[in-house]
């Protein structure tokens, strides 16, 4: 497919991202740089220090909510993209209406607890849209270890062990690594379907 | 009997098991997990009472921290 024809196609397309930290923020870097229509992109963070070392967010936007750096830092890339941001915390109760209206959606969220949360409320409320999600990116090396693999229309993206810890941080290349196979995953099943 | 556990297949005692006790043969102590019984998503309360027996397909995905 040539590139002309995946913009034309992506333009009609839409994505949501549940957070907006390492692997939503990449994750949605990604699919406006190929041309995506529309996103829908959910946190009630602010950006941190500490949140730099693999964040799509810049030193000068520490203390902004991070859905509206990451608002700046996207129509940066497309003035043209249709965006909706939502500073909320994500629960069972506001996902189903959050994201209605979208072709795919991502789990972008930290802790194991609130991706098992999403990811529930999505399957039960969306059996049939796909959900991709990622687990498993802490620490660094070992890109090998990091793969996709589907079960129905959930797709699970990483190396499915590394937890982080204090010896283990969540770093910019493994994280970017799998927030950019999210992407892609995602884009696959938009211009294939 | 046999099923496919996780896109391999695997033999466990038994007839048929709850998914609590797959959780327990398998040795699988992660405490967020997605699983599935041939497609149908089994959410925590169900694991005493959900049952797979001979030929299922089941999915059972540990969700680690970090993003």
């Amino acid at each position: 497919m040539n590139w002309l024809l995946i913009q034309e196609k992506l333009k009609n397309r839409s994505a949501g991202i549940a957070g907006a930290g390492g692997l939503g923020s990449n994750c949605a870097a990604a699919l406006v740089r190929v041309g995506i229509g529309r996103l829908v992109i959910s946190d009630f963070d602010r950006v941190e220090e500490s949140n730099l070392n693999r964040q799509f967010y810049f030193r000068d936007q520490i203390g902004q909510p991070k859905v509206e750096a990451l608002k700046t830092n996207l129509l940066r890339i497309n003035p043209l993209l249709i965006l909706e941001i939502h500073q909320v915390i994500l629960d069972s109760e506001n996902i189903p209406e959050l994201f209605s209206g979208v072709d795919v959606l991502f789990e972008a969220f930290d802790r194991a607890e609130q991706k098992a949360m999403i990811i529930e409320s999505a399957l039960t409320t969306w059996p049939e849209r796909p959900l991709i999600i990622g687990s498993g990116m802490a620490g660094f090396g070992d890109s090998n270890s990091i793969r996709m693999r589907s079960c129905g229309n959930l797709y699970i993206c990483g190396d499915e062990s590394a937890e982080i810890g204090p010896e283990m941080p969540p770093l910019a290349p493994r994280v970017g690594i799998v927030a950019n196979m999210m992407a892609n995953v995602g884009i696959d099943l938009l211009l294939n379907s | 009997m046999n099923i496919q556990l996780n896109n391999s297949p695997d033999q466990l005692p038994g007839e048929s098991l709850t998914i609590r006790d797959i959780l327990l043969i398998k040795k699988f102590t992660f405490p967020n997990l997605v699983i599935k019984i041939n497609g149908q998503l089994i959410r925590k309360p169900q694991y005493e009472s959900a049952v797979v027996h001979e030929g299922d397909v089941v999915e059972i995905i540990h969700l680690i921290s970090g993003g």
